[in-house]
């Protein structure tokens, strides 16, 4: 997949889409127009936009609760992501599901899980099963770095490795699993190094950098759609808000300060908006230009999931069996 | 003994605390129980009273807790470990189930396991299907194991303290949506042994046994459907294993009629165990059919609404009530 000017604009365009989307989500929390968790992606967009960018449209991925990002990233609809976020009938699970368990279907979202680890087993059944089908799509797995220390992170890899199933582990490494950060509760300094355990190749990547991340993802998903096997991204980043919402001083009982704005200074929207302004792609007149764009497309997901219906009560008891 | 009012989650800290100096071999142990307090601030404070030896921050591997905690246990300390939600309980489902709850009886006697499994339960947080629901009933059905709930910051608080020392793996299972609800709780030291029910409120026309936050649902609703003349008791079994049997057949033979009412979803619920208990032993007591309130057979919905009409609420146990009476 080449990147051409309009490729590397859409990947800038999704990228402020998630920042807005989720700075409108903290708003409607702070109002308490939002019910139940907000775990907000901003800080990590280039992970969920290089990674996805290097996807088919027919490629799946699995998520996690910090999953906004990534259903943006792989072109789900604002409007009914931001209905099920506000617990709406027009939501995409009908309002079932809520912030941690986005589903698209169609656009290849196999669904956010709010158990941490559990996507990843699933995501290397889901390759065994394109597999068997004998189609050439790819699975992408996100997860975060307190996930790898789990069960299912170990068992998954390891299967999907003695199999050589076609699926992409990205972990973002944001440095913390809420206040644990990864030096005391991880057994290795990169987690891309636990890649050699199950035999496949481990890459840690400038998860800050779209670009980056988008080449490591690129080479790991033509390895996988070639039959050879899975791969172990490790992406490294930061979550510029509290581990959610309501998580004091965004951090500051587990994190310095000085840390903070170390990272906030490596913001991957302004990283990659510099490099398309010095490659003569964006100006600033066309940035302005995409943020009314975005503002304008998050106002009207906003509005129409103000304007849906609460499920109806009787729902509540469908789609209990297929 | 003074009288003072805390909430539940200060029982519960407080009971950690007084065990912990009490005893040497109870540690802590769990998802950011130590810097950041525990997810729902219950063990705030703890790390920097009793270090990091005793207050361990863990990964995310719950099956790791539980299973060192086992090990731990078998060789003589005594772990309190916190699994931050109790839906996370099916990942160590097999260190709590094969392993903690059947090594006395299986090794013959010879090994004691020691740990209480502090979890949070419960809807009415808007979290959804992975993060609200009630399990309390899985538990019940594995010998070995003891089961607690308390519904009060003087039941958390005595009954934690118990748990601690008893020489058997106890899941002890709080409500989120109680952790700020204020109570009495003495000063001085006092423990509540598990197997023992409490009378929440007397009365003579319909037994409600009720749990965890369900206690002050039938407790609303005996209050409303007072003022209608209708006189109801509330027993609060608080372990749900081992039972109190005689608190509830002796309520039933009284007041001749038995509703039940639990925030967990109905079928093979543990409703269903009190009523079979109660028809096995008092059926020529009943007046009427038994009848229980619980949630709808349903995964929680996120949506309030929605998850607002799946847990039962008062109205429903008044319905329940009004039916037999
Ligand atoms: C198995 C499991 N354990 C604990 C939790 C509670 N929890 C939710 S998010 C989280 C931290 C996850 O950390 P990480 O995987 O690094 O993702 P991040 O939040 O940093 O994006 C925890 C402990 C959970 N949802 N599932
Ligand atoms: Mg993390």
């Amino acid at each position: 997949m080449e990147l051409d000017r309009e490729k590397l604009l859409e990947m800038y365009r999704k990228m402020v889409t998630i920042r807005r989307f989720e700075e409108k989500v903290a708003e409607l929390n702070a109002r308490g127009v939002f019910p139940g968790l907000a775990h907000l992606y901003i800080g990590e967009e280039a992970v969920a936009v290089g990674a996805c960018s290097a996807l088919r449209a027919d490629d799946l991925i699995t998520s996690t609760h910090r999953g906004h990002g990534h259903c943006i990233a792989k072109g789900c609809d604002l409007k009914p992501m931001m209905a099920e976020l506000l617990g709406r009938y027009t939501g995409y699970c009908k309002g079932k599901g809520g912030s941690m368990h986005i589903c698209d279907f169609d656009r290849g979202i196999l669904g956010a899980n709010g158990i941490v680890g559990s996507n990843i087993p699933i995501a290397a059944g889901a390759a065994l099963g394109i597999k068997m089908m004998r189609q050439d799509r790819v699975v992408l797995c996100f997860f975060g770095d307190g996930a790898s220390n789990g069960g299912s992170f170990h068992e998954g890899l390891n299967f999907a490795s003695i199999w050589k199933l076609p699926v992409v582990f990205v972990c973002e490494h944001n440095m913390y699993a809420i206040s644990m950060p990864t030096k005391k509760s991880t057994s290795v300094a990169n987690i891309a190094d636990r890649a050699s355990a199950y035999g496949m190749p481990g890459e840690v990547v400038d998860g800050q950098d779209v670009l980056a991340v988008y080449e490591a993802a690129r080479r790991a998903v033509a390895r996988a759609r070639r039959g050879d096997g899975p791969s172990l991204l490790e992406c490294k980043t930061y979550r510029f808000r509290g581990h959610h919402e309501g998580d004091p001083g965004r951090g500051t009982t587990y994190r310095s300060r000085e840390e903070m704005e170390l990272w906030e200074a490596r913001c991957p929207i302004r990283l990659f908006k510099a490099k398309l302004a010095q490659m003569g792609i964006l100006d600033e007149e066309l940035a302005k230009g995409i943020e009314e764009e975005v503002s304008r497309a998050i106002e009207e997901a906003v509005e129409f999931a103000m304007a849906s219906p609460f499920p109806p009560l009787e729902s509540a008891l469908e789609d209990v069996y297929a | 003994m003074s009288s003072r009012e805390i909430t539940y989650a200060e029982a519960i800290r407080e009971a950690l605390r007084e065990e912990m100096a009490r005893d040497e071999r109870v540690f802590i142990l769990g998802e950011d129980v130590g810097v950041f307090g525990g997810i729902f601030g219950v063990t705030k404070g703890l790390l920097a009273e009793f270090g990091e030896e005793r207050v361990r921050d863990t990964p995310i591997s719950e099956l790791g807790i539980i299973g060192l905690s086992v090990g731990a246990a078998a060789v003589g300390m005594r772990p309190v470990p916190e699994i931050m939600f109790a839906d996370l309980l099916p990942l160590c489902m097999e260190q709590i189930v094969n392993q903690a709850a059947k090594m006395h009886y299986m090794f013959g006697g010879k090994i004691k396991i020691p740990i209480t499994i502090r979890v949070p339960q419960g809807a009415g947080r808007r979290t959804a299907a992975q993060h609200s629901q009630c399990l309390d009933a899985w538990f019940v059905h594995v010998p070995g194991l003891k089961v607690v709930a308390p519904s009060t910051p003087y039941d958390a608080k005595g009954l934690l303290k118990a748990s601690i020392r008893d020489d058997n793996p106890v899941i002890f299972f709080e409500h989120k949506m109680l952790y700020r609800m204020r109570g009495p709780v003495p000063e001085g030291e006092y423990l509540i042994p598990l197997g023992r029910a409490d009378v929440k409120r007397e009365g003579s026309d319909a037994t409600i046994v009720a749990t965890s936050l369900m206690v002050h649902r039938a407790l609303e609703a005996a209050a409303e459907l007072a003022g209608e003349g209708i006189s109801v008791e509330v027993i609060d079994p608080r372990t749900l294993s081992p039972l109190d049997r005689g608190a509830i057949l002796g309520s039933v033979r009284k007041t001749g009629r038995l509703i039940i009412a639990e925030e967990a979803c109905r079928t093979g619920g543990f409703g269903a165990e009190v009523a079979a208990i109660a028809a096995e032993e008092a059926i020529d007591a009943l007046d009427a059919p038994i009848r229980r309130v619980a949630a709808f057979d349903v995964p929680i919905p996120f949506s309030p609404p929605l998850e607002d009409y799946v847990i039962p609420d008062k109205k429903r146990i008044i319905e329940a009530v009004r039916s037999v009476v």
